[in-house]
């Protein structure tokens, strides 16, 4: 209701609701909900193809969802009046397949919108990287280039480029399903860490146990749509709807 | 075959070719010729490749009539043959008025067919760029432009090297068909000097001069393909 609306602090640091999308004649969203409070760690599951990346992508319009609204922080995203360049700012992201700069060294991976995009003077960045990258525990990496790095290494660097940035929620899609097992957990290590700092997230993830550990919610997605929500223990050990237990079931071979 | 006949096969093909009187009578002309082969080439290679790489650009901006053009552009100046540019230019422009001197008419009719070349390879350098790279350098907030500019392009160049460096290379090699239009350069003055003194030396210096010309371009290449490997061995 408009009391609701005109409320100072939101109750949501990403409030997106109905959210549509088409690529062609396909519809891959069809009016998704996605509501994350500050400081929360959202889970985002659901089968190949039902619109965990397209969502994320909408979220920071990498995508252009065709309708619904996402606002961000109080800032509607999809207002044409929204500086999207300022926004993104304020959203990180982080890829599958790490999607380092691979001509340009660690440090300047990090640093680049940092000077670019935040006007930072170089020595500022640098310190800045620096500080990323004990934060991933990865501090004399600045001079490599991604190429010398391991699968978990690139990932963390990932990272550090996104949060960087200082941005009020990161979102990461499917963030450790291109690495090694052994390798894995190093990555999860630092988002546990990112948490446990209150830094908001939203993850597109199959990694049950840390989602049983760490997600504050978990949000079931098929063709399209949220199926079911709740926190881990109620998705993952109690599911309502037929979907989601024959998804659980499929993933746990 | 006795020894002395082979002696003298051997006598005419070092008078024919490595004959030292000519060479000394005609060699600081034809060596003034390999300085236009190098300034023309410069001018070709620069403006050539400066002109590709700005319409590839261009053309990741996706400008649907403006992409046109160049396509249109890149297609016909890599169908023709050098020769038939350099002719239209030389001998058909002056019927509509426009006179161009020889030289210019080389350079820019070889600039031109190394801009359309130039311009497909940094293209398929662009679109091979994994898609990635775009978004994870939007999502930090660079705009179209300055992801093109720091993250695209440098490894579009890259991906382009190896291939530019051949095509520079095998074009400016044309720049010999400028001897068909009267450009002073190696081959056009090893030419005349072949005439005039009824003996094949001149053109012995002219592939001499051709090979020290072109060597340190194939060397370049190589460095450049070298430095450019970012940490992967
Ligand atoms: N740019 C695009 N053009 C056309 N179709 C697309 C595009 N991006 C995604 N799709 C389609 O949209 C659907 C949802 O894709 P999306 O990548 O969002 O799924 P996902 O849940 O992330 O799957 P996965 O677990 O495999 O990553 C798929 O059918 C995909 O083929
Ligand atoms: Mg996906």
């Amino acid at each position: 209701m408009s009391s609701a609306a005109a409320a100072p602090v939101p109750r949501y640091l990403l409030e997106a609701r109905g959210v549509r999308k088409s690529f062609g004649t396909t519809e891959v969203l069809k009016g998704v909900d996605l509501l994350v409070e500050p400081g929360k760690l959202v889970f985002l599951i659901g089968p190949s193809g039902s619109g965990k990346s397209t969502l994320l992508r909408c979220c920071n319009r990498l995508e252009e969802p065709d309708g619904g609204s996402i606002i961000m922080d109080n800032v509607d995203l999809l207002s044409p009046r929204t500086d999207i360049n300022a926004a993104r700012r304020q959203i990180g992201m982080v890829f599958q397949s790490f999607n380092l700069y691979p001509h340009l060294t660690v440090q300047k991976n990090i640093t680049l919108a940092l000077r670019k995009v935040a006007g930072m003077s170089t020595a500022d960045a640098n310190a800045r990287a620096a500080e990323m990258l004990a934060l991933v525990g990865l501090p004399d990496k600045a001079a490599s280039y991604p190429a010398q790095l391991s699968g978990g290494q690139q990932q963390r660097i990932g990272i550090a480029r996104s949060l960087a940035l200082n941005p009020k929620i990161i979102l990461m899609d499917e963030p450790t399903s291109a690495l090694d097992p052994e390798l894995v957990g190093s990555v999860l290590a630092v988002v546990k860490d990112l948490r446990a700092r209150g830094i908001t997230m939203v993850i597109a993830s199959h990694e049950m146990n840390f989602a049983r550990e760490a997600a504050d919610k978990v949000v079931f997605l098929d063709g399209g749509l949220v199926i079911e929500q709740g926190s881990a223990e109620d998705v993952f050990l109690r599911p309502q709807e037929d979907r989601t237990k024959r998804f659980l079931a499929q993933i746990r071979h | 075959m006795t020894a002395a006949d082979a002696m003298s096969n051997w006598d005419r093909f070092v008078f024919t070719f490595f004959n030292a009187d000519i060479a000394m009578k005609y060699g600081w002309e034809i060596l003034q010729g390999a300085g236009v082969t190098i300034l023309a080439g410069l001018a070709v290679v620069i403006t050539g490749i400066g002109a590709g790489f700005g319409l590839a650009a261009l053309r990741a901006i996706g400008w649907k009539p403006v992409n046109f053009l160049i396509i249109v552009f890149v297609d016909i100046f890599r169908s023709l043959p050098p020769l038939a540019i350099i002719l239209v230019l030389f001998f058909g422009f002056p019927n509509i008025g426009i006179v161009l001197p020889s030289l210019i008419v080389l350079w820019m009719s070889l600039g031109a067919v190394l801009a359309a070349f130039a311009e497909e390879i940094f293209w398929a350098g662009i679109t091979s760029v994994p898609k990635g790279q775009w978004l994870a350098a939007r999502s930090t907030g660079l705009t179209f432009a300055q992801t093109l500019r720091y993250v695209i392009l440098p490894q579009a160049v890259r991906l382009g090297i190896p291939p530019l460096t051949n095509r520079a290379i095998s074009i400016t090699k044309n720049l010999a068909l400028g001897s068909a239009i009267g450009v002073n350069e190696i081959l056009g003055r090893a030419n005349s000097a072949l005439s005039m003194s009824a003996n094949a030396t001149p053109l012995t210096m002219g592939a001499l001069l051709y090979v020290l010309v072109f060597i340190p371009l194939v060397i370049a290449s190589r460095t450049l393909e070298r430095n450019y490997r970012w940490g992967e061995h």
